[in-house]
């Protein structure tokens, strides 16, 4: 044996081939023994489109902004996802809020401008982390396909979630109290 | 005596039974190379075509539509009257076997006329099918010669090599099956095979010459050009060997005519060993069906038959490396001619000695 440092080195066999291994039938009907064997394995591919692959709980996807239940918008523009962000991915502008602006947004400071750029991104969820407002959050879905860079920049609109019915309502009740 | 009376009815009859096996073959053949992707991604594990219809059954459509939607490039460094003859070639001398193939009994019509489903029952048969078979590989040859690429040329040069050392020991073999049976037409062979069983042993050839089926087979494998022997256009080293400089529809003709003589080549090995459109229980069909449906029954017989070497031809290529040219020469040479000897040697004298009356 020689003298290998992992100890699993095989000598190659360099022996003449025996008369069956000379006629080749063996290894032939071994090999397609394993072949046939092969037609009943399950398939591990996912009809994709049809079919999705369920993410783990703790799945990082695309970002969201987050409204509080009156339907304002969380975010103050302090900047610590900003500085947090590993790729530098988010960039952001801030604006005082104005007096009648008091039901869009939470607090007297707020993000006039947002964006996240995806292709940046590394999804490592350290801006959800920073964010001291629970204004971000890294949601279940994952970057769709585009054709050109520019769609990767997601503004401010497509961040932030839809207002539901039940801030709408939250909203009306305050505002007629 | 009239040898040959053409009527008008006979020529139509004909014509129309070469128009429905054409028909066929192509389709089948359209059909094979579906089953070759399922076949190649079920022993892959793998789910092959299944985007284009049910199942992925309009793949050879979409498949067939793009090479002949696709740019056609002649070289101009070729030889521009042999590179469009090869293709054709390969093409007209894959469908032109398929005439001599009995398709099934015949059917005898009420008013006692015979519709053979046979085109031609010529008397030498087998004979006609190898030459056809061996000018088969002009179309590889000319093709790939007259591409004036290097690559080509040697897949050329081994397509020929690899093919005459082949039908040596292909024909070999042949020769102690046509012994036994005592003709070269393939009806009479054919008919020879009738049910499954009779004097005490199986009636079918395969049992009757195993290792005559066993060379045949091999060597259909290095005469289709068909993995583990496709040296020709081993895509690793020669990158498409004969077929690198072709594109579009003639490219497609060369991969279509490798298919039609892959279903050709089955239905020659299930007529020839094992028993074309005969089936066990065949008599007793015969006698409580009408003529149509015992007819229709052996053909099914057959193209069962046939489809199963197909996909067998599939398994192997799915299962198997490609051979190292030395080894199929030796295994040609050294292995397979002194078999197919030592076999018709065997065949002569058991006939000679036990069967000689």
């Amino acid at each position: 044996m020689p003298i290998t440092i992992s100890n699993r080195a095989k000598l190659v066999d360099r022996r003449p081939m025996s008369f069956l291994e000379r006629i080749y039938l063996p290894a032939i009907f071994k090999g397609l023994r394993i072949t046939l064997g092969h037609m009943f394995v399950k398939k591990p591919t996912i009809n994709y489109p049809e079919v999705e692959r369920p993410f783990s709980a703790t799945f990082r996807g695309l970002h969201i902004l987050n409204r509080d239940e009156e339907g304002r918008e969380r975010c103050t523009a302090c900047g610590l996802c900003a500085l947090s962000c590993p790729a530098e991915a988010i960039s952001m502008e801030a604006a005082e809020r104005k007096p009648e602006e008091t039901h869009l947004y939470r607090e007297e400071k707020y993000a006039a401008n947002y964006e996240i750029n995806m292709l940046r991104c590394i999804f490592c969820g350290l801006c959800e982390e920073a964010c001291p407002k629970d204004a971000i959050y890294l949601s279940q879905t994952f970057a769709p396909a585009d054709y050109q860079r520019k769609g990767f920049i997601y503004k401010k609109d497509d961040l932030l979630i839809p207002e539901t019915d039940s801030m709408r309502s939250t909203k009306n009740s305050k505002t007629t109290a | 005596m009239v040898l040959l009376a053409i009527t008008l009815s006979l020529i139509l009859e004909k014509v129309i039974l070469i128009a429905i096996i054409l028909g066929a073959s192509l389709g089948i053949a359209m059909y094979s190379t579906w089953a070759e992707r399922k076949v190649a991604a079920i022993m892959q594990d793998r789910r092959g075509p299944n985007r284009a219809g049910p199942f992925g059954l309009f793949q050879p459509l979409a498949d067939g539509l793009k090479l002949f939607m696709k740019e056609e490039i002649i070289p101009t460094v070729s030889s521009k009257f042999l590179f469009v003859l090869g293709p054709s070639l390969a093409m007209l001398t894959a469908c032109m076997t398929s005439a001599v193939i009995p398709w099934g009994p015949d059917i005898v019509k009420a008013d006692g006329s015979v519709f053979s489903l046979q085109v031609a029952d010529i008397n030498i048969g087998i004979l006609f099918v190898f030459g056809v078979v061996s000018l088969g590989v002009y179309g590889i040859m000319i093709g790939a010669w007259a591409s004036n690429n290097k690559f080509s040329l040697l897949s050329g040069l081994r397509a020929a090599s690899q093919a005459i050392s082949y039908e040596l020991a292909m024909s070999i073999s042949l020769i102690a099956l046509v012994m036994m049976t005592g003709s070269l037409s393939l009806r009479e062979i054919v008919d020879q095979q009738h049910g499954f069983w009779k004097d005490g042993w199986f009636t079918w050839n395969f049992f009757k010459q195993p290792l005559a089926f066993l060379i045949f087979i091999v060597c259909s494998f290095a005469e289709l050009n068909r993995a583990p022997f496709d040296l020709a256009e081993c895509e690793s080293e020669l990158i498409g060997g004969y077929h690198t400089e072709y594109s579009s529809m003639k490219l497609g003709f060369y991969l279509f005519a490798e298919y039609i003589n892959m279903f050709i080549t089955s239905v020659i090995l299930s007529s020839l060993f094992f028993g074309g459109y005969n089936y066990p229980g065949m008599d007793w069909v015969a006698a409580h069906a009408s003529p149509l449906i015992v007819s229709l029954a052996g053909v099914g017989a057959l193209l069962g038959k046939a489809i199963f070497f197909i996909l067998f031809f599939m398994f192997i290529r799915w299962t198997l490396p490609r051979f190292r040219y030395d080894q199929l020469m030796n295994l040609g040479w050294k292995s397979m001619i002194p078999l197919a000897l030592v076999n018709m040697l065997i065949t002569g004298a058991v006939i000679l000695y036990f069967f000689n009356h």
